[in-house]
């Protein structure tokens, strides 16, 4: 970790006359509407994993992917090192209870390929709901740690290999199900 | 502390009294100590940190104090019922949260703005832009015990209030952006009063500068301070001004241009020093910014037509999903809505910036000094409120 | 003979009774005078409990400046304060934590209840996480409905707290 964290006050050469200089140079960011980036990474991601991998739909700047759960680290790690989709913007669970499964919706975004700026890849899996479990992808994106935390603790989806798979948000006395399952009811509703 | 020579004795001694010898160990020198929720410098938030000497050796986040449970509440509600709810995470930030929110059913439910809403929603995002950055401004001020910041910001807030207000109808939840345009269009008057506001903010901003941003005292505090370089940044997926003061343009205004954002000419505001100081100026060049925008919008706004669709009594679309996003003040705000073809939605998740900027927080305060600690924690641009939902 | 009347066991009671007398011989005249001193200094707890502290920040600053009330800003410490201003939604985790607040406080404290959420649960009533309002936890003095509510409305709930205390016996 390059973090220096804090600051000595002899090194600080703080000095009110230096001039502050906002940084000027812009991003370039070019936009098609025939889908050739979206078709581009839908045909890298099936030439690399076939049939194992489920093409949900391509839309403008959307691409949903599904793949199973004993799979999604190696896809994880595929849409990460070569597609450079760099971060992870949010994990949103979701309880089916007709289908009896959570499915967890990874989106990945990329700040790094100037191209890639406005589209968002929505990488899906799913689990059981009785025995819910799935490889954590914190290895792989650092940012997804409290988001699969949240996702813990508002599913119950147990995420292995997660650093902590521990009360979040919750008062700490919860001893309900998990708020976001669908059989949980608001109350008067 | 403890020397070889006074665990002898102790030794010695213990073996005439029973007592039991503890040695210090590595976890004594250690204290803990809890920050929030009741303390000036936390907000409704509460983080645990170790301290050796002056330096912050562990620090563990515990959100969840304002923890509502406002997607489980969007289950329980049509797309029009969930607006006035989803805009209390950030009331002095409603029109941005409401946003994206609102592009997300218009997806939904193919429902097309027109263009004079969506001017008007533009023009209401940015102010509230202005709103929400001067709050924050005031807080950082105050806590760096700079309190000619927390005045002047709060005093020129409430003047961007007022014209909220008179386009609106409300102080801070305006409820204002609703899926397919906006509530009401802009009272007669409107857009002179925005224009000679801008005007006067602009030279009040000059001030902000000369006092604030030049002070030694505040540059001492934050200069080379809690430095996140441009790689961490990006692993930790932070957002907003955090990201672009480690030297990254992103900004969602410019990488995904919503509604009238591809015809504005802005610049993506950005610095390379990945410090403190400039995880605090890039706001303030955020306001700048938006003070141009809003010249442009007022300038381009068509002088006639609707403000928004017209809509069903209880709007729904077929079955699917949408993932929209737009800049709040705390960065990239994306809503993810699933629908089942029902006019309530089945899943509503928001990713919120401050939540994604809560993991830069541990990351940032170990290895820095205990007194440090606010002027990092408040340069994240974190609202507790927002991140617990 | 008085040696033998005050002794160390019973000291402490005579002492207290002493204070009882004194209370009552000073509180017709002196009442009101203390009352006067209270009303003037009040200061609130820094504890946010929800979004309601925008409001509660936007009431200190120099439009509405609660000061000039005798509402100092809140930046004292909790020893030190006699109001608690509840700002907001009080969810289950923030419930315990806002007792402790209001248990450490010294007397006379006074409670404001600030918005809807503070009131009755609000907007938030059939959350899974809200408490239906304060006043199960912590007795509340003045309510002040809103949301959230414009800072002219908070000064008027202090001053309907103030003239409260005006009127409250001390002692």
């Amino acid at each position: 970790m390059s973090n220096k964290g804090g600051s000595n006050l002899n090194d600080t050469k703080a000095n009110s006359s230096t001039k502050i200089e906002p940084s000027n140079a812009q991003p370039e960011i070019k936009q098609d509407n025939v889908l050739t980036l979206e078709k581009s990474i839908v045909d890298k991601l099936v030439s690399e994993f076939g049939d194992k991998i489920k093409i949900a739909y391509v839309k403008p700047l959307r691409v949903r992917v599904e793949v199973d759960s004993s799979d999604v680290i190696k896809v994880a790690s595929f849409i990460k090192e070569t597609l450079l989709f760099d971060h992870a913007e949010s994990v949103a669970g979701t309880d089916y209870p007709k289908g009896n499964y959570i499915e967890v919706v990874y989106h990945l975004g990329s700040y790094t390929r100037d191209e890639l700026a406005a589209h968002v890849l929505a990488l899906a899996t799913r689990t059981s709901r009785d025995n819910s479990s799935l490889p954590s992808l914190v290895n792989i994106y650092k940012s997804v740690e409290y988001h699969e935390r949240e996702t813990f603790e508002m599913l119950g989806v147990y995420f292995e290999g997660h650093p902590r798979n521990d009360r979040f948000l919750l008062p700490e006395d919860w001893a309900d199900i998990p708020p976001m399952r669908k059989e949980f009811r608001i109350k008067g509703r | 502390m403890s020397t070889e020579f006074s665990n002898e004795t102790l030794e010695k001694n213990s073996n005439n009294t029973g007592l039991q010898i503890v040695k210090e160990s590595e976890e004594d020198r250690l204290m803990t100590l809890s920050v929030g929720p009741q303390h000036p410098g936390s907000g409704h938030f509460r983080f645990t940190v170790k301290v050796d000497g002056d330096y912050i050796v562990h620090c563990d986040p515990d959100p969840g104090y304002v923890h509502r449970g406002e997607e489980k509440m969007c289950e329980y509600r049509n797309f029009i019922q969930n607006i006035p709810h989803l805009e209390r995470p950030v009331i002095h930030d409603s029109n941005n949260i409401t946003y994206s929110y609102s592009l997300a059913v218009e997806e939904l439910t193919n429902i097309q703005v027109p263009r004079r809403g969506q001017y008007i929603r533009a023009i209401a995002s940015e102010l509230n832009r202005q709103v929400y950055t001067l709050y924050w401004l005031a807080i950082y001020g105050i806590f760096l015990g700079h309190s000619t910041m927390f005045m002047w910001p709060t005093g020129d807030r409430e003047l961007f209030i007022d014209l909220l207000e008179m386009l609106t109808g409300a102080r801070v939840t305006h409820a204002f952006n609703i899926p397919g345009g906006v509530r009401n269009d802009m009272p007669v008057g409107f857009s002179e009063k925005c224009l000679r506001q801008i005007s006067y903010f602009e030279k009040r901003l000059v001030e902000y500068e000369n006092i604030f941003y030049n002070n030694p005292l505040m540059r001492q505090r934050t200069e080379g301070v809690g430095l996140l370089t441009k790689e961490d940044a990006i692993k930790l997926g932070v957002t907003g001004s955090v990201l672009r003061a480690s030297n990254t343009p992103y900004d969602i205004r410019k990488a995904e241009p919503y509604d009238v954002y591809n015809e504005i000419d802005f610049k993506v505001q950005y610095m390379k020093s990945c410090d403190c100081f400039a995880r605090a100026y890039v706001p303030f060049l955020d306001m700048k910014e938006s003070c141009y925008i809003m010249r442009q919008l007022i300038d381009k706004i068509p002088q006639s037509g609707e403000v928004r669709a017209k809509l069903q009594p209880n709007p729904k679309g077929p079955a699917g999903e949408a993932y929209r996003r737009v800049e709040s003040g705390r960065g990239a705000l994306g809503y993810y809505i699933i629908s089942d073809g029902t006019p309530k939605p089945y899943r509503v998740k928001i990713s919120v910036g401050s939540f994604r900027n809560m993991l830069a927080l541990p990351h940032l305060l170990v290895g820095a000094k205990l007194a440090d600690m606010p002027a990092i924690y408040w340069a994240l641009n974190y609202w507790p409120v927002e991140a617990d939902r | 003979m008085l040696k033998d009347l005050i002794n160390p066991t019973n000291f402490n009671v005579l002492v207290g009774k002493l204070g009882d007398v004194l209370v009552k011989a000073l509180d017709q005249p002196l009442g009101y005078a203390i009352n006067w001193g209270r009303i003037w200094s009040l200061w609130p707890v820094h504890l946010e409990t929800a979004c309601c502290s925008v409001e509660f920040g936007a009431a200190s600053g120099p439009r509405y400046d609660v000061e000039r009330f005798g509402i100092i800003e809140a930046f004292g410490s909790l020893r030190q304060c006699d109001l608690v201003v509840v700002q907001g939604t009080v969810t289950r985790k923030m419930a315990p934590r806002l007792r402790m607040v209001y248990d450490q406080m010294p007397d006379p404290k006074y409670v404001i209840a600030m918005g809807a959420c503070a009131i009755t649960g609000g907007l938030y009533i059939d959350s899974y996480n809200v408490l239906p309002g304060v006043d199960g936890i912590i007795p509340v003095d003045v309510y002040v409905p809103g949301c959230p509510p414009r800072p002219e409305t908070l000064i008027q709930g202090t001053m309907l707290l103030q003239e409260k205390i005006k009127r409250s016996k001390i002692g």
